[in-house]
């Protein structure tokens, strides 16, 4: 019963941020680029502020609602095209590690172990500054960094798949390669990549908070709620909800994802894996 | 026994070099490091002059082995912002680090294994699903903003703890707070899912007929058997933590080498960037490497 309240719970936090970043911008009128320097740092309306700016104005006078709003945009773009790019990568090289085993299987195994040993944070940041940072090149960045959890995932199940009869029938059928591996295995496997999936866009939104914090992720003027809380950084001991209003919602929108991930778990009979 | 052991270490040693590799292409992926060394008001000449100075002249292969080959006798070069020996840099920062690493693990222990077993021992009623939702919100919580919220809390209104560097030890509870965080909800699942897999066995069946009281088969029997798992994923948390450390270190401003990490990105300091990258590898392969071997000397079963 509680775990059905827990999922539903996810599902209202995920679809009300998706109905915010599709529809907020158009709703919420004010610009959340506008500068207004004679209303810097103003409270939301209800701790003694005026409903012009519900939620306040940050400490160039922009509207804080309407840049919270953009910032759900910002979020849930980066987390779905990470996760979208990591899946491709870690799937496929799962599903060939556990489909053929030995020398294939070793080179997955050592990629993996490659990938876990580099410190992903430090990574991001010397390549997001390399480049030069952009929207795009965060997303790819986490995107290139993140499939380990994947390809782990697809490649255990795969293992386990592999053998059973329905393989084999349409091996014996002369199915190709491709249509064994994607057409027999992957929807098998499937529902555990689900449940990977959500993780992973949770873990991305986070990490792109982590990175435009530290200021190597996506740039200035652009309302990231990472970059909103590292501009509010400053003027947090005056005015603590300049740093409360965006990191709750970030908190609250991982929350949301991670409870539908725990949600399809139990869905779709998935055990846990640590 | 030995042969598990070998094929470890060869991986080890086989993951070493490829890291070397890619910390060392990981700060030519920009291009010319000399350009940015030489800032933007620099003559070509200047940039010549730089380039042959730091030795960014020669073939790509012949800088790279020359760099691992310093490496290994220690020598990581210099910083272009310090005008250092890189190891003397990380030398000095390095304790501060390892400090908040072990706080942060120490902080995660003694907060996930307690609530795990409890959990465990309560599984499925509303103690068990209290905890469980304890490791959902740890996990869901941005590391950065939850220390400078406890800043606020701790450091300003109540002014109970230090809000930024190292002075004594007080220095190290924050930053090591928040950094167990990341590890906690891991940590916290192990012991429980090992924890109820253990009480279900016949061995604590045995002890039970056999009399013995519940807090004798809890802790002498059944959380010694869940523990294996848990040391393996200490020493890959451990690893994790290190590596975030960059984050904790920005936040509440302590000299370590994530925080030196940091200034080195953002100044463009290659040199630092890639020996740092490289120490963090090589004690996350270190300390995987050590579990895996606890592990097979502790479990035979691994060993096959």
């Amino acid at each position: 019963m509680t775990r059905k309240v827990a999922a539903a719970l996810g599902l209202l936090i995920v679809g009300f941020t998706l109905v915010v970043a599709l529809f907020g911008p158009s709703v919420v009128r004010a610009d959340p680029f506008a500068q207004d320097l004679m209303n810097r740092l103003k409270p939301p309306a209800f701790m003694g502020g005026t409903d012009a700016h519900w939620l306040g104005t940050d400490q160039l006078g922009r509207d804080y609602l309407a840049r919270l709003v953009y910032g759900a945009r910002i979020s849930l773009l980066i987390g779905a095209a990470a996760a979208l790019t990591s899946g491709v990568i870690g799937i496929t090289l799962g599903l060939l590690g556990g489909f053929f085993g030995g020398r294939v299987d070793d080179a997955v195994m050592f990629a993996i172990t490659c990938r876990l040993s580099i410190p992903l944070i430090l990574v991001a940041l010397a390549v997001v500054s390399a480049v030069g940072a952009s929207l795009t090149i965060v997303v790819t960045t986490l995107g290139l960094l993140l499939w380990d959890r994947f390809a782990v995932v697809a490649r255990t199940t795969t293992m386990q798949v592999r053998t059973l009869d329905y393989v084999a029938a349409a091996e014996a059928a002369g199915a190709g390669l491709f249509h064994v591996l994607f057409r027999e295995v992957l929807p098998n496997i499937a529902p555990h990549l689900v449940v990977v999936a959500t993780l992973e866009v949770a873990l991305a939104i986070l990490l792109e908070a982590v990175l435009s914090f530290l200021g190597l992720g996506v740039p200035a003027p652009l309302p990231s709620w990472g970059l909103m809380i590292a501009e509010g950084k400053d003027y947090m001991f005056f005015d603590p909800w300049v740093i409360m209003v965006p990191g709750l919602a970030l908190f609250t929108l991982v929350l949301g994802i991670n409870l539908v991930g725990d949600g399809l778990r139990d869905l779709f009979g998935v055990r846990r894996r640590v | 026994m030995w042969r598990f052991l070998l094929r470890r270490a060869v991986l080890a040693v086989l993951v070493c070099g490829t890291v070397l590799v890619l910390s060392f292409s990981l700060t030519r992926v920009a291009g010319d490091p000399a350009l940015a060394v030489a800032g933007p008001q620099a003559s070509a000449a200047d940039i010549q002059a730089i380039r042959v100075a730091y030795g960014l002249d020669r073939p790509l292969p012949t800088q790279f082995f020359d760099w691992v080959g310093k490496a290994a006798r220690g020598d990581l070069g210099r910083s272009y912002l310090f005008r250092e020996p890189v190891a003397n840099l990380v030398r000095d920062r390095l304790p501060v680090t390892l400090t908040l690493g072990l706080v942060g693990l120490a902080f995660a222990l003694v907060i996930a294994l307690p609530l795990g077993i409890v959990a465990a021992l309560n599984e499925g009623r509303p103690l068990d699903r209290v905890v469980t939702l304890v490791a959902l919100l740890g996990q869901a919580l941005p590391s950065f903003w939850l220390g400078l919220m406890l800043i606020i809390l701790f450091g300003l209104r109540l002014q109970w703890l230090p809000i930024a560097g190292v002075e004594d030890w007080t220095g190290f509870i924050l930053p090591g707070l928040v950094l167990s965080f990341s590890a906690i909800p891991a940590l916290l699942r192990l012991t429980r899912s090992g924890m109820i897999d253990a009480m279900a066995s016949d061995y604590i069946r045995t002890a039970r007929a056999g009399g013995l009281s519940r807090a004798s088969i809890v802790c002498k029997h059944a959380a010694r058997n869940a523990a294996m798992p848990v040391v393996a994923i200490a020493a890959v948390q451990l690893g994790f933590m290190l590596g975030g450390s960059i984050v904790i270190e920005t936040v509440f401003n302590l000299p370590g080498v994530g925080y030196l990490a940091w200034e080195s990105v953002s100044k463009n300091d290659f040199p630092v960037v890639q020996a740092v990258v490289l120490l963090l590898a090589l004690i996350y392969i270190g300390l995987t490497l050590g579990a895996d071997m606890l592990n097979a000397l502790l479990d035979p079963r691994l060993r096959a």
